[in-house]
């Protein structure tokens, strides 16, 4: 509101700025700054803090020992296996989300009969838990019956996986569950791409003699590089996160097969009580999920000061 | 070329329809295992229909997971509730006052909306315990209002964001202050925007699994879906009770996203912060 008349009376500049709306705003919004600023920003300098500590009972331990658990856990069989498993788990979700969500965006971005339809039953799973999908999942990979059951009937007897629960490639199994819930996310994500891609665009290009293919090619991918790389950083940081979907699916199973950073860090820190190791495990996610926060929070601000 | 044009387009229905059916799956599964009666679950006749519809199972799964049905009620409609009205405020605030250092401020929360819950974890359990709120209701419900800061304010600062300037200043030459603009123009026009962000909110929280896990230890007082989790686990519960179990527990979210779908979506596509 106009306050240049009290100017003459020569209040500091701190003061009369409390007195305008803009202070009001300000102190408002404080409350959700503080927050913020304790339970996410604190507490992840607390989780660090933490991770150097010697607390491995239920009793608090505050003693400093500097990098010994991050050193323990470098050795550690089961956080090299999370590692692998994050690797394999990544590329396999990842891949199928974006491959799968622009295939299907694409194919009902062709003035489809049905198209709400077909859109609400792929988004669907994204409104069921991961706890409801693993669950289900994890009956539907039972290895007596089944999917492998349905491979049977069509006369694919001889295609008997173990899904979930072998040794090697269950993890890939975890992430055909998983792309399940969220690729009809990625679908989303397309789709308002592509319907944001004018029609002349196509239309100047097929004039130019390019088929279906040389559209898709040349502009309509090139064009929804956005959207691929915001679909990579959620893909991604779903992958640094998975909980709840490999604990349902009988995580961290035999020999630690399906097993990940969350399930492990949840397992050391609450179950076993070893709350540093559990703080370090943490702490390795932190930074793996701020590798792919910052260029992508980057890239929105370079976007919006344009 | 007309021939080849239904040969496509043949072949894109085809491709879909295939689609839909793998995405129908375990939604198929889940329905007629529930309805089965126990001596119908069976590993060689998973896929057939029920011989009728037996609720016996569905019975059988509430008694196991109805207390922590009504947990999730009480923890999840005030969270949502709450954590929409401090979004509202915040999201106003992002978009129409911004005081020095707002869009920076605006990024940080940002962060937070994608960090891993693991690296908090430690000290939130510290946090609650020193207030007595670990292991409660009250203490789950204001983890949850906290953690959605970030979202509910980006929610609504895109909403507002797309109100013209012109309608806050004449509302400025009447008079307004900032609890008046808010009161009198912006909240009046904000109902889409809380019914996105309620939604949005309501099925992020029913969903919620890690930390109903943590904060509330106790498996009597736990929400709903890792009570599903703990059915699930234990050996001696049977696939058509499991099944009953996963589908209650998913059914509100369920309801709202088919009756509400439209909002869903736009939570789905400002939660990617691309709208």
């Amino acid at each position: 509101m106009a306050a240049s008349p009290q100017t003459i009376t020569r209040r500091p500049r701190w003061r009369r700025w409390l007195r305008t709306d803009m202070a009001l705003a300000f102190l408002v919004i404080l409350p959700s700054i503080i927050a913020v600023a304790i339970f996410i920003y604190g507490f992840i300098g607390w989780t660090f803090y933490i991770s150097m500590t010697d607390w491995k009972s239920s009793v608090v331990d505050f003693t400093f020992v500097g990098l010994k658990n991050w050193i323990r856990l470098v050795g550690d069989r089961r956080f090299q296996i999370d590692l692998r498993n994050l690797l394999f788990y990544a590329i396999g979700f990842m891949t199928q989300c974006i491959v799968i969500g622009f295939i299907l965006a694409s194919l009902l971005d062709q003035k489809i009969k049905g198209e709400a339809l077909f859109r609400t039953l792929f988004i669907f799973p994204f409104a069921v838990s991961g706890i409801v999908t693993g669950v289900t999942w994890n009956w539907l990979m039972q290895p007596a019956t089944g999917i492998n059951l349905l491979f049977a009937n069509i006369g694919m007897e001889w295609f008997r996986p173990n899904w979930a629960s072998d040794l090697r490639y269950g993890i890939w199994a975890v992430s055909i569950a998983a792309a399940w819930q969220f690729s009809g996310y990625v679908m989303a994500l397309y789709l308002a791409g592509l319907r944001g891609i004018p029609n002349e665009l196509r239309e100047a290009a097929s004039i130019d003699g390019a088929g279906t293919w040389g559209i898709y090619r040349y502009i309509i991918i090139p064009l929804l590089m956005p959207v691929t790389f915001t679909a990579m950083v959620l893909t991604g940081m779903n992958a640094i996160r998975v909980f709840d979907v490999v604990a349902a699916l009988g995580g961290p199973g035999p020999g630690n097969n399906i097993d990940t950073l969350a399930l492990n860090m949840y397992q050391t820190t609450f179950n076993a009580y070893r709350f540093s190791l559990g703080a370090a495990i943490g702490s390795v996610m932190l930074l793996l999920a701020l590798f792919l926060v910052i260029p992508y929070l980057r890239s929105l601000q370079l976007e919006t000061e344009r | 070329m007309n021939l080849q044009r239904i040969w496509t387009r043949g072949a894109i229905y085809l491709i879909l329809l295939a689609f839909a059916a793998f995405y129908a799956m375990p939604i198929y599964v889940l329905i007629i295992t529930g309805l089965k009666p126990f001596t119908d679950v069976n590993v060689t006749r998973m896929w057939e229909l029920p011989k009728g519809l037996y609720f016996e199972s569905f019975t059988q799964a509430w008694t196991l997971v109805a207390p922590n049905f009504k947990n999730s009620v009480m923890i999840t409609v005030p969270a949502a509730l709450i954590s929409s009205m401090i979004g509202s405020i915040n999201g106003y605030i992002f978009a129409k006052w911004r005081f020095k250092g707002a869009d920076t401020l605006f990024i940080l929360f940002l962060v937070g909306m994608f960090l891993p819950y693991q690296g908090i974890l430690i000290p939130l359990v510290l946090t609650l315990q020193f207030f007595h709120l670990y292991g409660t209701l009250p203490g789950l419900i204001l983890t949850h209002c906290i953690f959605g800061i970030p979202i509910t304010a980006l929610l609504f600062r895109s909403y507002y964001a797309g109100i013209p300037n012109e309608l806050l200043d004449a509302g400025k030459i009447d008079g307004c202050g900032f609890f008046g603009l808010y009161r009198w123009i912006l909240l009046p026009i904000s109902m889409p925007a809380f019914a996105v962000v309620l939604l949005w909110q309501f099925t992020t929280i029913w969903n919620d699994y890690l930390i109903g896990l943590v904060v509330l230890s106790n498996p009597v007082m736990a929400p709903v879906n890792v009570a599903v989790k703990n059915v699930a686990g234990s050996y001696s519960v049977d696939w058509n009770v499991q099944m009953a179990a996963a589908l209650i527990a998913a059914a509100p979210t369920i309801l709202v996203y088919l009756s509400l779908g439209k909002l869903f979506m736009r939570g789905l596509l400002a939660g990617s912060l691309k709208g």
